[in-house]
């Protein structure tokens, strides 16, 4: 009650931040407004709630097995999700296929809990089973914060999924010629006052693959990896990316080993 | 001490051989990649307005998706290629009307909107171009991917040259630019003429609040 006051009144003063820097400031970009409202509610992020309830989820017996999702394997062994994130996508032996988190968490679902993915796949993100999956992921990428980005191109598979991704970034279409790179292959970039962080290098891919899964201020949710992409090719006015589909996952890989070295911030805090 | 002199020689030729054919890789196309393909036909599904006809590339858009080429000295004929491609899909206005009404067209820059899977088939497709650009000094919201239009026409003129060159620039940017950020707003029917017009008032009508 307390926290959902504060959350509140912050959310209020957030609003109230924007619309002054709006009026007086030109050319000030948001960030800073932004990192005003991160110092505000630095004590209760609100993904915390998600985690919470992620938490919950991961402990709970779920499915036509009525198992809990306690002996996943993330990658770092069944049943360890600290620090599993941060090494994410990666090359997974049983399904023999590179995974992101999501489409990681699908499979424990269904091989643990006798889930059926497609479910999954066609929920609206924010409902139903997707629900479950962005308290699960919070969850899951709580447990890696502070970490360091360490994700591998070793394998044979994960160097080919880095390099899918690559060509995947730079792939023009859609009737407005965007690509990936149309924003995100420069530094110092902005649309409108949006910074947009340089993906093709360390230091701007840290930016954003280091802060997302993120809490959403402007539209009070919390948004997964896959639903910020999905957003992204949205407005490069793509067709649909499909749940989990390669695409996602070759354009996660690429920009988390661009992102290498960088911080696990998430769940981050956007705009 | 001949032989290591021999020896020295053919790892500093080996070295150069090996670099100007990395030099060489690295600039020349793209090639087809089935396993590329495979995974983009896979990873899409059509959406309301948005098709997967979208994935399929035009050779403008082929060109650009590699950049290290497009960008490159061996390029240079593709992309001129390109660029009379796209010039020669320009039509002039059928109606002789270069300029139309600035306040129109401040209101088409403002709007982002459309074309995308969450729009109907008639939403009004905005300009988007305070997106990218800043455009009335007023407006403190703009992106800068592309250059600033403030003072378009005040700082280059009316002539019938600069009308025509920015008439042609906002229809199909790739005639000038094979590899431009900004969309073909003719090309794809993004904006219709008049729309076009109302643009073209915004940076070129001496009233308009841009050239203040």
């Amino acid at each position: 009650m307390q926290r959902k006051f504060t959350l509140g009144l912050a959310s209020g003063m957030m609003a109230a931040l924007l619309t002054i820097s709006s009026s007086v400031s030109a050319q000030k970009s948001a960030t800073d407004d932004i990192a005003k409202y991160r110092e505000m509610i630095a004590d209760g992020n609100p993904s915390e709630l998600y985690e919470a309830a992620g938490e919950d989820l991961w402990k709970k017996p779920a499915g036509p097995k009525n198992a809990t999702l306690e002996k996943c394997d993330l990658g770092l062994g069944p049943g360890v999700v600290k620090g599993a994130a941060a090494q994410l996508p990666r090359y997974f032996k049983d399904t023999n296929k590179v995974q992101d988190l999501e489409s990681r968490l699908m499979t424990c679902m269904q091989t643990l809990q006798g889930r059926d993915p497609q479910e999954m796949i066609d929920a609206p993100f924010q409902k139903g089973p997707k629900k479950d999956m962005e308290a699960i992921v919070a969850y899951v990428v709580t447990a890696s914060k502070g970490d360091k980005i360490k994700v591998s191109t070793n394998h044979p598979k994960e160097k080919e999924m880095y390099e899918l991704g690559k060509r995947a970034f730079f792939f023009q279409g859609g009737p407005m010629d965007f690509s990936c790179a149309s924003c995100h292959a420069e530094n110092g970039k902005r649309i409108r006052l949006q910074d947009l962080p340089n993906l093709t290098e360390q230091k701007g891919a840290a930016m954003g693959w280091g802060y997302w899964p993120a809490y959403r201020v402007s539209s009070g949710q919390f948004w997964t990896m896959q639903q910020r992409l999905n957003d992204c090719y949205r407005q490069q006015r793509f067709p649909f990316p499909i749940y989990g589909s390669d695409v996602t996952i070759a354009l996660s890989m690429y920009m988390a080993k661009t992102a290498n070295g960088g911080t696990v911030e998430t769940p981050g805090l956007k705009r | 001490m001949k032989n290591t002199n021999i020896k020295k020689l053919l790892t500093i030729t080996s070295f150069i051989l090996a670099s100007s054919l990395l030099h060489n890789v690295a600039v020349a196309q793209q090639k087809n990649d089935p396993k590329f393909n495979k995974m983009m036909a896979d990873s899409f599904r059509a959406d309301g307005i948005a098709g997967l006809d979208r994935i399929q590339q035009d050779e403008t858009q082929k060109f650009c998706s590699d950049p290290v080429f497009a960008n490159s000295k061996q390029g240079e004929k593709m992309r001129d290629k390109i660029q009379k491609i796209n010039m020669a899909s320009i039509k002039q206005p059928s109606d002789g009307k270069y300029i139309g009404d600035w306040k129109k067209g401040e209101a088409i820059a403002q709007s982002g909107r459309g074309a995308t899977w969450t729009d109907k088939a008639d939403t009004v497709i905005g300009g988007g171009c305070y997106n990218c650009h800043q455009i009335d000094p007023k407006e403190i919201s703009y992106g800068n991917i592309g250059p600033s239009l403030t003072g378009y026409g005040k700082l280059r003129g009316y002539s019938q040259e600069v009308v025509t060159y920015t008439w042609n620039r906002i229809n199909n940017s790739k005639a000038y630019n094979a590899c431009s950020n900004m969309p073909r707003f003719a090309h794809f029917k993004l904006l219709n003429e008049q729309q076009i017009q109302d643009v073209m008032a915004l940076l070129l009508d001496p009233a308009s609040p841009v050239n203040q």
